[in-house]
């Protein structure tokens, strides 16, 4: 089993549609990787399946980043 | 012109459901149709095998979340996610205003309208990883014109054309589609449980001076869940014989 840190970077570049060097841990999802405001939800959602885990919709606003992504993960994985 | 597509019609036992599930299915669509009873469900299935198309009929109680999950969970492992959502389910509880009960209003609003919130938000999970989808709401000339005795019919069918354009302007850029179609007076219970003299009296306010067929809505359908109708959105079709141009 991959690391939770690829497993969101994989995720993260097939939901917005992005190359890998461009998914950097500091990279924002709507002002660096273009996303809008369904491919947030989108990405949240894509999250959570993977993971198994529920984030609810004041934790999801606080996700921004792709660091900010993995350590949510490490913090709350089943 | 629909192979591979996969379409959930709701209130697929009877009148304008039956006939878009046959219609879909018949242009080679795998289906799945819903009844709110067992039995109702068991008869879609026969119908589907016995005209050899695929799919088959579900249950489904659309004005109850559980009902709706149980039947989104068992249609994707069965035959896939939906790709074509027909939200056409519906019923009148017809009164005036000033007689009009509380579970009279309620049924109406809830069947009619909260269901689409429910169907939509469903499926769209589907469509949206599948960048693709079309959405098909079965609304009323009714709530383009109000109908003395069905204020809470009217507000339900037009609530749901202010859903079909905020939705679309949502997911547009998922490729998916969210269009409405009015009909008029088209022969089926709902129709034949009206009085003799309020039928003879809708006829006469229509052009073509006959109600419409099912089948006459089924082929709009068809339409917009086709390729060919992949720019509209957001649009609400009449097909009402002329008694209500819009
Ligand atoms: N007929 C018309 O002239 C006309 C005109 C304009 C718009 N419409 C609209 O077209 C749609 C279909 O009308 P229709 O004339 O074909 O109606 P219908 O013959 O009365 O059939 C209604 C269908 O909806 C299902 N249904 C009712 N309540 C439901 C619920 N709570 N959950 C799930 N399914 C439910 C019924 O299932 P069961 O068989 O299991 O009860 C049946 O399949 C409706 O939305 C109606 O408002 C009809």
């Amino acid at each position: 089993m991959s690391s939770v840190e690829e497993r969101v970077r994989k995720i993260v570049i097939e939901q917005l549609s992005v190359k890998e060097e461009e998914v950097t841990p500091e990279a924002s999802f709507v002002d660096d990787l273009g996303a809008d405001s369904l491919d947030t939800v989108e990405l949240v959602m894509a999250l959570e399946e993977a993971f198994e885990t529920e984030i609810p919709d004041e934790d999801a606003e606080k996700i921004t980043t792709v660091q900010q992504a993995i350590n949510y993960i490490n913090a709350h994985k089943a | 012109m629909l192979s591979g597509e996969i379409a959930l019609v709701t209130g697929a036992s009877r009148g304008i459901g039956r006939a878009i599930l046959l219609a879909l299915a018949a242009q080679g669509a795998t289906v799945v149709g819903t009844a709110t009873t067992e039995a109702g469900a068991a008869g879609i299935t026969q119908a589907l095998r016995d005209a050899g198309y695929v799919g088959g009929g579900l249950v489904l109680n659309v004005s109850d979340q559980t009902s709706v999950d149980a039947l989104l969970a068992q249609m994707t492992a069965q035959f896939g996610a939906p790709t074509i959502l027909v939200n056409n389910a519906g019923i009148t509880r017809d009164n005036l205003l000033m007689r009009m009960k509380n579970d009279e209003w309620d049924a109406v609003i809830d069947t009619n309208l909260t269901s689409l919130y429910r169907l939509s938000k469903a499926c769209l999970r589907g469509m949206t990883k599948a960048r693709k989808g079309r959405i098909i709401n079965i609304t009323s000339v009714i709530g383009a014109t109000g109908n003395a005795g069905q204020t809470n019919y009217a507000a339900a069918k037009a609530g749901m054309i202010g859903f079909s354009k905020a939705l679309a302007r949502e997911v547009g850029s998922r490729a998916i589609t969210v269009n409405c179609i009015a009909p008029g007076f088209i022969d089926t219970d709902m129709t034949r449980a009206l009085p003799e003299a309020q039928r003879e009296g809708l006829l006469s306010s229509i052009p073509l001076g006959r109600l419409g067929q099912p089948e006459e809505i089924a082929g709009v359908v068809v339409f917009l869940a086709s390729a060919a109708a992949a720019y509209i959105t957001g649009e609400t079709v009449h097909v009402n014989g002329g008694m209500h141009m819009g």
